[in-house]
C-alpha cells in the first residue's frame, strides 16, 4: 500500500479502534458486593466552581461516617463512603447518578448541590430504587417518597427573618435577587411573608449569575429609601455588591438582610467594614453557643484544621443527611429501601449541633431550629434568636406522602 | 480511493460489532456511559464538518445541541410519541441555522468575528433560558430556568409511545446513528458538493472566482451541521431525561471545540476519538480524585499541545506513514 | 437632576471597567494574534497579587500600583517563553493551550488560596452627588483606566519600544532583517499585556473581590468587547467599550435582568453591520 493509502486505513480504524481502546481501557474493577461493608454514594462538586460548597459538604460527610464507624458501625457493619466529582458539570451527574444505582449499588445517596443537578439524578436513583438524600438550602417543593431533603426552604428561613426586620426596622422592602429559580421563588416568598407580617415589597431587582457591578441598583434604592433590604444572591459575581454598597456609604443608612451571605464563606473573605451588620438565618451556624455544637466544632476542627473556613446549614446539612438517614436504618433494622422509608417517616428526631432536627413524614423535609445573627466586626456571625422548631413550607399542604406515597413532582408553590 | 473506502468500511463494521456485540458482554451501567460519550461523539462530528471542513469558526455549536435538545424535549412532553419529536429536535436548529447562517454568510463575517456572534448567540441563549420562571411554559412542558427540564420522556419505538427503548437499545441506537453519520459525511466530504466547501475553507476568493456560490456553501453546511448537532441533542435529551441551559454555555461550547482541537482539526475520526477521550478522562478523574481536576486537566492540555501539536489522529497518521 | 448625573457616572464606570478588563486581551491579541483564553485568570492573578501582600501588611496602593502589574508581567513572560512561543501563528494550538493553563491556574488557585482568602473593601470613602451617594473609588476607576490608556498609547507611539513593537506587529521578517531581536520584543508585548491584565485584576480586586473562578465572568466580555474593536486594538477596545458599556447600563438601569443580554445582543448587531469590528471601519487609522 502507498503511503496515501495507509494514512486512510488508519484513519478508518482509528475510529473503531478509539471505542474499542476506550471500551477495553475502563476501569474494571469488580465490585464485588464488599460482604461486610455499608456503601453510601456521594457525588458532589469538589472542582469548578461550586469547589467551596463541594469540599465543604464533604467533609462533614466523611466526618458523619468515620464518627459512626467508630462507633461500632451500623447494624454491626462499617460505612464506606463511595465519592464521585461531579465537576459542577450536570452532565456527570447523571454518568456518576447511574453508576451508583447500578453498579455500586449503594444504600443510599447523598448527594448535589445545585437544583438543576438534584433534578437530573432524582428520576435516575428513583427508577433504581436508590434511597436520595439532598442536602443543600433551595427552592423548597419536592415532593417524592424517594428523596428526602436536609435543606432549608426559603419559607422557613423568611418566616422568622422577615417579620423580626419589619419589627425592628419598618415595612418597606426592597428586594434584590438572582435571577434564576432559586432567587425569583425566594422572591415570592418574600412578597408573600411580608404581607402576612405587615411589610410590603417596594420593588424587587433580578440580576443574572455573572452581574458583578451594582451602581444602578444601589443608585435607584438611595432613590427608593426602603426600610431594608432582603438580598438572595448566590456565586461570586453578586458577592462584589457589599463591596460596592460600603463604598457607597450605604452600609449605615439602610440593613440588610440575606438568605444566603455567608454560606460561601464571605464573612471570612470580606472585610469586616463590609460585612458587618448584615442579618441572616440559618439552621446551623458555627458559632452556635451549646456544647454540643462546640464539641462538634472542636473535633471538626482537629480533623481538618482551625482554619478550616465556614460550615453553615449548607455544609452541616450533610451531616444530617448521615445522621438521620442511620436513625431510619436502625430503626428499621435493616437495609431494604422501603423499609428505611417507613422508618424515616415515623418522626424520627436527632439532636445534632444545630440542635433538635425532625423528619417531617409529609414532605420528608427537616423540621430545625432557626437561628438569626447578624454579621460582626470579628468575621464571625453573633447569634439574636432562636427560634425553635420550624417547619418546612407546604402551602396548601400540597405534598403528602404518606397520604399520596406515588407523587413524584417538585410542586412550584402558588403564592 | 481502495485503501480509504476499505478503511471506511473497517471502521463501520467495526462499530457495528462493537454495537450489537457489546451489550452481551457488559453491564448496562457501562453502556449508559457508553452511550453519551457516543452521543457527543456525533456533536463533535458536527462540529468537525462545519469548522474542520468547511471552515467555518463556529464558537456557538452549543446553541444548535441545546435547540434540538429542548425543542425535543418540549415536543415529546407534549405529544407523547417521540417519532416526530426527534425530526422537530433536527428541523428546529436547521431553521435556526438559516436564519442565522443567512445573515452571517450573506453579510460577509467571517472567522473570528464569525466565532465571535456565534458565541454571543449560545450565550443569549443560557441567559434568557436561565432567567425564564415558572411562568414559562410551552405547551404542558416548562422551560425550567435554570433547572432545566427533567424526566425528558426516552425515545420510544416508532408509533409506539408505551415501548420506550431500554438502555441496551439506547447504546446501539446511537451507534448506528454514529456510524452513519460518520458514512455520511464522509460520503459528503467526497461528493463535488463538499469538495467545494472544502476548496472554499482553503481559498474563499479563489473558489468565488471559479464561480461557486461560497455563501450558499457555508450556508448549507453550517445547517447541516446544525442538524446534526441538534440530533446529537435530541439523543443526549433522552439519553439522561434532563436538558437544562448550561447546554448553552460557555465552558460546554469551548468542550466541544476542545474535542476537535485534541483529536485534530480537519478530521472526522479525529473529532470522535477526541470528543470520547475527553469525557473518559473527565469522568475516570471524577472517580479516582487523584488530584484537583483542573489541575490535571490544564497540565494535560499544555503538555499535548506542545508534544502532540497536531492532535492525535493526524500525528498517530504521520508516525505510521513513515 | 442630581439622578442624570449619577446616570452619567454609571455609564462611565462601566465604559471604564470594560475597558480595563479588555486592555490586557487587546494589546496581545491586536499586536501577536494571540487569542489568550487564560486572560480571566490573569486578572485573578493581579487581584490575588493585591490582596496577598495587603494581608501580610503591604500598602494597598503599592500593591495594586506595583506589585501586581510586575507580578503578572513576569508571569506572562515565563509563560510566553514555555506555552506561546513554540505554537506562533498556530491559533487553533494556542486557544488549546491558553485554555489549559487557564484550568490549570484555576486548579492551582483553588488548592493554595482556596476560596477563604480575605479580601480588602474599597478605599476612599464616599462621594456626596446632590441627593445620591457614589463611592469615591469609582471615580478612581474611572479616572485611572483613562490614564492607563492614554500611557500605553503614549508608551507604543512615542517610545522607541513602542515603536519597534508596532513595526515588529506589521512585519516581523522586515524587523528581524532591520536588526530587531524579535523573540525578545515577542516576550516584552506578551508581559506588557500580561501586566495590564494583573493591573486591571489589582484594580477591581477591592471593588468586585477575588475568588479562583473569578476569571470566568470577565473573559467573555473581555473577548467580546475586544473582537468587537476590531483590528485597530487600542481605538477599538475603547469606542467597544464605549459603546457596550453604555447600552449595558442603561438597560440596566431600566432592568437589572437584561444588562447582560443587552451586551450579546448589541455585539452580535454590531458584528452584522460591521464585519470586521468597529475600527473595521472607522478609525482605522488610529491606534
Amino acid at each position: 500500500m502507498t503511503g496515501i493509502k495507509r494514512r486512510t486505513f488508519l484513519t478508518g480504524s482509528l475510529a473503531g479502534a478509539a471505542l474499542g481502546a476506550t471500551a477495553g481501557a475502563f476501569p474494571r474493577f469488580t465490585w464485588a458486593q464488599s460482604g461486610d461493608k455499608i456503601r453510601i454514594g456521594t457525588i458532589l462538586d469538589l472542582s469548578g466552581p461550586f469547589q467551596p460548597f463541594g469540599t465543604q459538604k464533604k467533609r462533614c460527610l466523611d466526618l458523619a461516617v468515620e464518627e459512626i464507624n467508630q462507633k461500632g458501625g451500623l447494624l454491626g457493619r462499617q460505612l464506606e463512603l463511595v465519592s464521585y466529582d461531579a465537576q459542577s458539570n450536570n452532565q456527570l451527574y447523571a454518568q456518576y447518578a447511574t453508576q451508583l444505582g447500578l453498579r455500586d449499588k449503594v444504600s443510599v445517596v447523598q448527594a448535589a448541590l445545585q437544583s438543576s443537578s438534584r433534578e437530573v439524578i432524582r428520576p435516575i436513583l428513583r427508577r433504581s430504587n436508590t434511597l436520595y438524600f439532598y442536602n443543600t438550602p433551595y427552592e423548597g417543593g419536592v415532593c417524592d417518597r424517594n428523596t428526602f431533603s436536609t435543606g432549608t426552604t426559603p419559607g422557613q428561613l423568611l418566616a422568622n427573618m422577615l417579620p423580626f426586620m419589619i419589627n425592628r426596622f419598618g415595612k418597606k422592602i426592597y428586594v434584590l435577587a438572582a435571577d434564576y429559580n432559586f432567587g425569583q421563588l425566594s422572591e415570592k416568598w418574600t412578597r408573600k411573608l411580608a404581607k402576612d407580617h405587615g411589610g410590603e415589597v417596594i420593588a424587587s431587582e433580578f440580576f443574572p449569575l455573572d452581574v458583578a457591578q451594582f451602581g444602578p441598583s444601589i443608585s435607584k434604592i438611595q432613590g427608593a429609601k426602603p426600610d431594608f433590604i432582603v438580598n438572595t444572591f448566590v456565586g461570586p459575581a453578586h458577592a462584589a455588591f457589599y463591596g460596592q454598597w460600603t463604598a457607597a456609604g450605604m452600609k449605615k443608612q439602610i440593613p440588610i438582610a440575606s438568605q444566603t451571605f455567608g454560606e460561601g464563606g464571605e464573612i471570612q473573605r470580606m472585610p469586616p467594614e463590609v460585612s458587618d451588620g448584615i442579618f441572616v438565618c440559618y439552621s446551623y451556624m458555627d458559632e452556635i453557643d451549646t456544647p454540643a455544637n462546640q464539641a462538634f466544632i472542636q473535633k471538626f476542627k482537629a480533623k481538618y484544621g482551625a482554619d478550616y473556613g465556614y460550615l453553615g446549614d449548607l455544609s452541616m446539612s450533610e451531616y444530617m443527611g448521615i445522621y438521620l438517614w442511620a436513625e431510619g436504618v436502625k430503626k428499621a433494622g435493616k437495609l431494604d429501601r422501603n423499609d428505611v422509608i417507613k422508618a424515616l417517616e415515623s418522626n424520627i428526631s436527632l439532636d445534632m449541633p444545630g440542635g433538635k432536627v425532625t423528619i417531617d413524614p409529609a414532605t420528608h423535609h427537616c423540621i430545625f431550629d432557626m437561628y438569626l445573627a447578624v454579621a460582626g466586626t470579628d468575621r464571625k456571625f453573633k447569634i439574636l434568636q432562636k427560634f425553635p422548631q420550624e417547619r418546612p413550607t407546604n402551602p396548601g399542604n400540597e405534598c403528602d406522602l404518606v397520604k399520596n406515597p406515588n407523587t413524584n413532582t417538585q410542586f412550584e408553590a402558588k403564592i | 480511493m481502495r485503501g480509504k473506502a476499505l478503511g471506511l468500511w473497517a471502521a463501520a463494521i467495526g462499530a457495528l460489532a462493537l454495537a450489537f456485540g457489546l451489550p452481551l458482554f457488559v453491564e448496562t451501567f457501562f453502556l449508559v456511559e457508553l452511550t453519551v460519550y457516543v452521543v457527543m461523539a456525533i456533536l463533535a462530528l458536527s462540529l468537525a464538518l462545519v469548522w474542520g471542513s468547511a471552515g467555518i469558526l463556529n464558537f456557538g455549536q452549543s446553541a444548535f445541541f441545546g435547540l434540538g435538545g429542548y425543542a425535543y424535549t418540549i415536543a415529546v412532553m407534549n405529544m407523547g410519541d417521540s417519532t416526530v419529536p426527534i425530526l422537530i429536535g433536527i428541523a428546529v436548529p436547521a431553521v435556526f441555522a438559516v436564519v442565522t447562517g443567512y445573515f452571517l454568510f450573506y453579510g460577509r463575517v467571517s472567522d473570528i468575528y464569525l466565532g465571535t456572534i456565534t458565541l454571543c448567540v449560545s450565550l443569549i441563549f443560557f441567559n434568557l433560558i436561565n432567567s425564564s420562571g415558572a411562568e414559562y411554559r410551552i405547551g404542558i412542558a416548562p422551560l425550567g430556568g435554570n433547572n432545566g427540564i427533567p424526566g425528558v420522556p426516552p425515545l420510544n419505538v416508532p408509533g409506539n409511545p408505551e415501548r420506550p427503548l431500554d438502555f441496551d437499545e439506547m447504546y446501539m441506537l446511537s451507534m448506528v446513528v454514529l456510524v452513519l453519520v460518520y458514512l455520511g459525511l464522509h460520503w459528503l466530504l467526497a461528493t463535488r458538493f463538499g469538495r467545494v466547501a472544502v476548496a472554499i475553507r482553503e481559498n474563499e476568493l479563489r473558489a468565488e472566482l471559479l464561480g461557486y456560490d461560497a455563501r450558499l456553501v457555508k450556508l448549507a453546511m453550517f445547517t447541516i451541521g446544525a442538524g446534526i448537532a441538534g440530533l446529537s441533542g435530541v439523543l443526549f435529551a433522552a439519553w439522561g431525561s434532563f436538558i437544562g441551559p448550561t447546554m448553552f454555555s460557555i465552558f460546554f461550547t469551548a468542550q466541544i471545540i476542545i474535542w476537535i482541537m485534541v483529536g485534530g482539526l480537519g478530521t472526522l475520526a479525529g473529532a470522535v476519538a477526541g470528543a470520547v477521550l475527553i469525557q473518559w478522562l473527565t469522568t475516570w478523574l471524577g472517580e479516582t480524585k487523584i488530584a484537583d481536576t483542573n489541575i490535571v486537566l490544564g497540565a494535560i492540555f499544555v503538555v499535548f499541545v506542545l508534544l502532540v501539536p497536531r492532535g492525535i489522529q493526524p500525528t498517530i497518521a504521520r508516525w505510521l506513514a513513515r | 437632576m442630581d439622578f442624570a448625573a449619577i446616570v452619567v457616572i454609571q455609564v462611565l464606570y462601566a465604559i471604564a471597567s470594560l475597558a480595563l478588563i479588555s486592555l490586557g486581551l487587546a494589546i496581545i491579541f491586536g499586536m501577536m494574534r494571540v487569542i489568550n483564553f487564560a486572560h480571566g485568570e490573569f486578572l485573578m492573578l493581579g487581584g490575588y497579587a493585591v490582596l496577598l501582600p495587603v494581608e501580610a501588611g503591604v500598602n494597598l496602593w503599592l500593591a495594586m500600583l506595583v506589585i501586581a502589574p510586575v507580578t503578572v508581567g513576569l508571569f506572562g513572560i515565563v509563560v510566553e517563553r514555555i506555552i506561546i512561543r513554540p505554537l506562533y501563528g498556530r491559533i487553533v494550538e494556542t486557544v488549546l493551550a491558553t485554555w489549559g493553563l487557564s484550568l490549570l491556574m484555576i486548579g492551582l488557585a483553588s488548592e493554595i488560596i482556596g476560596y477563604y482568602q480575605a479580601g480588602a473593601a474599597p478605599p476612599l470613602g464616599t462621594v456626596q452627588i446632590g441627593f445620591y451617594r457614589e463611592g469615591a473609588y469609582t471615580f478612581f476607576v474611572i479616572g485611572i483606566t483613562a490614564v492607563i490608556f492614554v500611557a500605553v498609547y503614549l508608551f507604543l507611539r512615542r517610545t522607541r519600544f513602542g515603536l519597534i513593537a508596532l513595526g515588529t506587529m506589521q512585519n516581523a521578517d522586515m524587523a528581524a532583517a532591520l536588526g530587531v531581536n524579535v523573540n525578545r520584543v515577542y516576550a516584552a508585548t506578551f508581559g506588557l499585556g500580561a501586566a495590564l491584565s494583573g493591573l486591571a485584576g489589582a484594580i477591581m480586586a477591592p471593588i468586585a473581590g477575588v475568588v479562583p473562578i473569578i476569571g470566568i465572568t470577565y473573559i467573555a466580555k473581555a473577548f467580546i468587547t475586544v473582537i468587537g474593536g476590531g483590528t485597530v486594538f487600542l481605538a477599538g477596545t475603547a469606542a467597544a467599550s464605549v459603546l457596550f458599556g453604555t447600552i449595558t447600563q442603561v438597560v440596566t438601569f431600566l432592568s437589572t435582568s437584561f444588562g447582560e443580554v443587552a451586551l450579546l445582543v448589541v455585539a452580535v448587531v454590531l458584528l452584522h453591520l460591521l464585519p470586521e469590528g468597529i475600527t473595521g471601519r472607522f478609525l482605522r487609522r488610529g491606534l
